[in-house]
């Protein structure tokens, strides 16, 4: 392939491994010597272990080792860490119970770890496992986050008193309630944004070595982020010096954020390697993975809306409980704060918004970031009311919205819930997709589908969200424990061809092919004379991950800075090669030239020189290789509307999506093709939710029903329609790209373009209030039926 | 217990001793080191580990190794002429970014392909979607994993594979 | 996906499999295995013995004979899809067919499997039911013939005994104007059913219709309408009928759908049967 520009639809680097079954997933990784892990789990939500037999597990065909809590606890193995830092509403820190890698005394929740069974078989440690006797002490478990908070529930933690992680607070309460004082119309709305699991389709997997020569361990580990899971590991874990700890995570098979967090299974495996000697491997069965892999969303949520009479909202306030699972995860308690009331703004001109949260644990699965993470909660919350009180008032839904966008010429806009967005241009986002969803026609397809004895409806979702997560100084003063910056390196060698390491991790992204467009349009090298490396911190440079859809506009950055000192540097070889001064250099199409002549120097020949330096410039270090540190100044805003149609059969409660439509403004594209790939599956993640997925726990065991492939329905090929797409484009402002960040933006806006849609529909027969996610055949009949 | 079995894996026999809970996906993926199938669930509905035996798909985590003794086994390793020269199913997802994270993608495209001959290459996006009911994808949205199949069904008619 | 252990055998001739069902331990059949694997992998059965019948000879294959189309037990659901005998003389059955599970599935499942299996919201049981099937069961003893209607006792119960094969199904072809019916709920297309109606309906030259009306997914083991067949063949219309269905259901609820929702369904999907066939020129 010869030289791309950014914009173009270029085909993936990436797609000939996995298209041949080439590619190298932990699972695949074939390693010397290895064992297998199987761990055991607990089958209650709640309760002591009094005590565990492992006798006669040890005796058991190919066991090389079992490991119980206590054996980790003796080993003074940390716990498991809560990296951000929420202070409640009275400034105290929010409640850190121990998060111990196995359960030692008490188990927590339904797939809680209890023991470690390595074996020369996987098929052998799982054989060993069921030989294993614990004797469990079942105690009372708070499983609903209704009444979790109420202070006779069954305690999580002793040192959590009431189930309270923290009581937290955003916003100014007594300009919100004197709003409302004045309010012509006030809408009310009490929604659930129902649990979810992630479900990337590679299951998490791990696999450790231990070098007893040098000391050094090697984990293999499906993550997002390596370089923060060898930081977690390291400093406050298993004390293994960073750089005794190599971390790769080699082809990953989806995240969705699941993988962003440090679980115990890795955290195990590692320490296990060193203690046995050998190397150790485990992959998480599908029933393990539901079990055990960090949950998304589970809020409960009141919220209030005022506005005048024509229609301007005045004020908004927000009252959120969210469920944190059993123990904090490692990202858990920035979600449901600084993710998620940071957005009640919404696309809205709303002056003063008022948000409340408390975070109950439970006794179930961790809850931590998943795709969108805090953002489509916020959003299906403002969404969600925005249409609610256009049907009180009368208003159409999308005019409603309109009167109250952030103008385009109002940027940088401070909102009252402390975010400066950007850069946007809301109104004609809405236009294209009200255009593209033939939204002046529903009223005559709502009349056929009713002839027919279908209901129709429609419904908007403008959202925004904050990503290119983001300005280390300012998430350092919300409480991260980490900075957000990213890092690249452009490491050429003298042949000419050229390296990029990159911080990010690309597992679907495609950052092979995109973050090699970049380089081949800033330095004029043909596409297959780059190759992107990451995922191993001992290849790349310490770099923050993948997530939050900050790997273009952070890492992209980074790498954009990077490209930028190599051709700094190549001015200087070049006009010390044409006999130039450096200040009549310039650069174009991969080539340096003298202004004003036709001497030039293309950069192969430049960094060649830089490597054989025979004739080169006396005060310049050789090589050419480079690296950059980037650390954004603002978050970066991607907006968007989206318009979904939705037919309800009233007999059957059945739900189809027959029209879905998004526009959306992510500032430049650089691949349009891979853009387009992360829209529609972000939308399906979101229609998931709004029709199909619900992670329901059985209130009294705390069993997982929806605990399978069969019985949590993920969508599928025929649940969904194909996708009408649409873009404007306003660059950010802040970045040398240009670009704001796509992953997220699908999952974010889909769940509230899809129940107002529902709820549109059902609006004709009055049951547009009663209806939650996932609207379910058998709850939308009920919702009809509900007299 | 432990036997031994045999079979054809794309076009070269194979055999090796295995216990009788042995998978045919593990016999490939654990036995012969071929991890381009992989596995997604334990309860036969993700489709990661389609494989074609004998000439029809068949997902290789519901089927015992000692199963397919003197079966022919076709597997995502086996459908690309040669590095270069792709099967032109697998050249429709690469040419319409019919996959992302690529773990689904060899039990896609395995069924893909069986899905087009079981309907003499006569697919429409609705045959599709319908024909995809038993393969999970968290990544594309399947918009264009239909698009890329729609493409490939062409091809294969036109390259009469 | 970790099994647990257990012995394995192939017998070639149906005696072998006679003397493997008499060995102790817990000895199970092995057909299709698209319900026994799965189940096998997460542990939920720990057989000692899996007895692999997909080697028999005479046990697959679908044929017409004495006015009657046998089903040899190891058939696949997707050979009965593809069949043009099937297509032609049991439509009903590839009605169904695509209904069941996946793909990849039906190249492996088989028809007996599934009605030895007896999941009370499968497919084949109710299509046998609403045809008026004849399950062919061999055992050491010779062979014996059970009714469609005496077969399914339970849920996941049937009526064959220990030490009892079923080889084949005998079905007679429906009545020359007879036409059939099938329509399922589910939650995605291959899922469980939720509700489901398999239908047989003879039709008179006046017009009048006398169904067979097999319900499943509405308790322990799928359920022919007979009073509810009774109100239609007697002239009785939609309402009618959908009144009647309450007498003939009595549907338990499940985690997705409440007994009540399941009988309302049930009547939605026999509204829409009698609709088409009313509108049917064929019929």
């Amino acid at each position: 392939m010869g030289n791309v520009k950014i914009g173009e639809r270029v085909q993936r680097k990436e797609d000939r491994r996995f298209l041949t079954g080439s590619g190298r997933y932990v699972d695949d990784l074939q390693l010397a010597r290895v064992t297998y892990a199987y761990f055991l789990r607990s089958p209650h939500a709640h309760a002591k272990i009094r005590k565990i037999d492992t006798s006669k597990a040890a005796a058991s065909v190919g066991v090389v080792q079992i490991f119980t809590g206590k054996d980790v606890a003796e080993a003074k193995v940390g716990g498991l860490i809560c990296g951000w830092v929420v202070k409640d509403k009275h400034g105290n820190p929010h409640k850190a119970p121990a998060h111990p890698a196995m359960a030692a005394d008490t188990v927590r929740h339904v797939g809680d770890t209890v023991a470690m069974v390595i074996a020369a078989t996987a098929d052998q440690a799982r054989d060993a496992a069921e030989k294993i006797e614990v004797d469990y002490e079942v105690l009372p478990a708070q499983i609903n986050l209704a009444g979790a908070l109420d202070p006779k529930a069954p305690q999580v933690h002793a040192d959590a008193p009431g189930n309270l992680c923290y009581d937290w607070e955003l916003g100014d309460k007594a300009a919100v309630d004197a709003a409302f004082a004045k309010a012509a119309h006030v809408t009310k709305l009490d929604l659930v944004n129902n649990r979810l699991v992630p479900n990337a389709m590679e299951p998490r997997a791990a696999a450790a070595e231990y070098d007893r020569g040098t000391g050094n361990y090697t984990l293999y580990t499906t993550s997002q982020n390596p370089h923060v899971a060898r930081l977690v590991l390291s400093a406050f874990v298993l004390g293994i010096p960073e750089h005794k700890l190599r971390v790769i995570a080699p082809d990953v098979g989806g995240g969705f954020g699941s993988k962003i967090f440090i679980y115990p299974e890795e955290t195990m495996l590692t320490w296990a390697a060193g203690k046995i000697g050998r190397s150790i491997k485990w992959t998480a069965e599908r029933s393990e993975s539901f079990m055990t892999d960090a949950h998304g969303r589970d809020h409960v949520t009141h919220a209030e809306l005022a506005l005048d009479a024509k229609g301007k909202i005045l004020a908004f306030k927000v009252d959120t409980i969210a469920n944190l699972g059993a123990y904090l995860s490692t990202f858990a308690t920035a979600v449901p704060t600084y993710l998620y009331a940071t957005l009640l703004a919404g696309q809205y001109t709303t002056p003063v918004i008022y948000c409340n949260v408390r975070a109950a644990f439970t006794h179930t699965t961790p809850v931590d970031a998943y795709r969108g993470a805090g953002r489509p909660e916020a959003t299906y919350v403002v969404e969600s009311i925005v249409s609610k009180a256009a049907r009180e008032m009368k208003i159409d839904s999308a005019e409603l919205r309109r009167r109250n966008y952030i103008a385009k010429d109002a940027f940088p806009y401070q909102t009252p819930v402390a975010l400066t967005y950007d850069s946007g241009n809301y109104a004609p986002i809405l236009d294209q997709a009200m255009k593209l969803a033939d939204y002046a026609g529903i009223d005559a397809r709502k009349a056929a589908a009713k002839a027919k004895g279908k209901l129709r409806g429609i419904g908007v979702c403008s959202y925004i969200e904050a990503c290119g997560i983001a300005p280390s100084a300012v998430v350092g003063s919300l409480g991260a424990g980490v900075g957000l910056w990213e890092s690249a390196q452009l490491k050429f060698n003298p042949t000419g061809n050229l390296q990029i390491l990159t911080g990010s991790h690309s597992h679907g992204q495609g950052h092979e092919t995109t973050f090699a467009q970049i380089v081949s349009d800033k330095l004029g090298i043909p596409l297959d004379q780059i190759e992107v490396v990451h995922g191993d911190t001992d290849k790349v440079p310490f770099g923050m991950g993948t997530y939050g859809s900050r790997s273009l506009p952070v890492g992209g950055s980074a790498i954009m800075k990077a490209a930028d000192k190599i051709i700094a540097k190549g001015k200087k070889v070049a006009a010390h090669l044409m006999e130039a001064a450096e200040a009549d250099i310039v650069f174009e199409n991969g080539t340096f030239k003298v202004t004003g002549t036709d001497k030039a120097v293309p950069l192969g020949q430049a960094v060649f020189a830089a490597y054989v330096p025979h004739n080169y410039p006396a005060d310049l270090e050789p090589g050419m290789d480079e690296n950059a540190f980037y650390d954004p100044s603002n978050f970066t805003y991607p907006s968007g509307t989206q318009i979904c149609e939705v037919e309800v059969d009233p007999d059957t409660g059945v739900v189809d999506i027959v029209n879905f439509v998004a526009v959306d403004d992510f500032g430049n594209i650089v691949n349009p093709m891979v853009v387009e790939g992360q829209v529609h599956g972000g939308i399906v993640q979101g229609v998931g939710q709004a029709l199909l997925e619900n992670a329901a726990y059985d209130e009294k065991t705390g069993q997982l029903i929806s605990g399978s492939y069969m019985d949590y329905t993920m969508p599928r090929a025929d649940d969904v329609p194909s996708f009408k797409l649409g873009y404007e484009v306003t660059p950010c402002p802040h970045n040398p790209l240009g670009v704001k960040g796509c992953g997220e933006a699908g999952a974010i806006a889909a769940p509230a373009a899809v129940m107002n849609a529902v709820r549109d529909a059902l609006a004709a027969v009055g049951a547009q209030d009663r209806i939650e996610m996932p609207a379910t055949p058998q709850r939308v009949w009920a919702a009809i039926n509900a007299h | 217990m432990t036997m031994s079995v045999a079979m054809t894996v794309n076009g070269k026999a194979v055999s090796g001793n295995v216990e009788a809970r042995t998978l045919l996906v593990q016999f490939l993926r654990e036995h012969l080191g071929m991890t381009g199938t992989h596995v997604g669930c334990d309860t036969s509905q993700c489709g990661a580990c389609v494989v074609h035996v004998d000439g029809v798909s068949v997902k290789a985590c519901t089927m015992l190794a000692v199963q397919a003794e003197g079966s022919k086994v076709t597997t995502i390793e086996g459908l690309a002429a040669s590095p270069e020269k792709l099967h032109p199913m697998q050249e429709a997802f690469r040419e319409n970014h019919g996959l992302q994270c690529g773990f689904c993608t060899p039990g896609m495209v395995m069924s893909a392909i069986d899905l087009v001959k079981r309907h003499n290459y006569a697919v429409t996006e609705e045959i599709v979607r319908h024909g995809l009911e038993g393969n999970l994808c968290r990544c594309t949205g399947y918009h264009n994993i239909v698009k890329s199949i729609l493409a490939g069904a062409q091809a294969m008619k036109a390259a009469g594979v | 996906m970790k099994a647990p252990d257990f012995a394995y055998a192939r017998p070639t001739v149906l005696s072998e499999v006679f003397d493997l069902l008499d060995g102790d331990g817990d000895v199970r059949l092995l057909a299709g295995g698209q319900s026994l694997v799965p189940s096998l992998n997460m542990r939920l059965s720990a057989p000692s013995l899996l007895v692999d019948i997909n080697r028999l000879p005479g046990l697959s294959g679908i044929e017409a004979r004495d006015g009657v189309v046998r089903i040899g037990a190891l058939t696949r659901h997707g050979e009965i899809a593809r069949s043009a005998l099937i297509a032609e003389r049991l439509p009903l059955l590839a009605m169904a067919a695509p209904h069941i599970a996946h793909a990849a599935i039906r190249n492996r499942g088989t028809f007996g499997g599934s009605i030895a299996l007896a999941d009370p919201a499968a497919e084949w049981p109710a299509c046998c039911l609403a045809l008026g099937a004849t399950m062919v069961v061999a055992s050491r003893a010779g062979e014996r013939r059970v009714a469609a209607g005496d077969f399914f006792t339970g849920l996941f119960a049937t009526a064959l005994r220990r030490g009892e094969v079923l080889v084949a199904i005998e079905i007679a072809s429906p009545p020359a104007g007879s036409v059939a019916h099938f329509s399922e709920l589910a939650r995605r297309r291959g899922d469980y059913a939720i509700v489901g109606l398999a239908a047989q309906v003879a039709r008179a030259e006046d017009g009048a219709m006398d169904p067979r009306l097999a319900f499943f997914g509405v308790g322990d083991r799928p359920v022919l309408a007979e009073a509810t067949r009774r109100v239609i063949a007697g002239g009785g219309g939609i309402a009618d009928a959908q009144a009647t269905l309450g007498r003939d259901l009595a549907p338990t609820g499940d985690a997705e759908c409440a007994g009540a929702t399941k009988l309302h369904l049930a009547r939605v999907l026999l509204g829409r049967a009698m609709a088409a066939l009313r509108t049917r020129g064929d019929a």
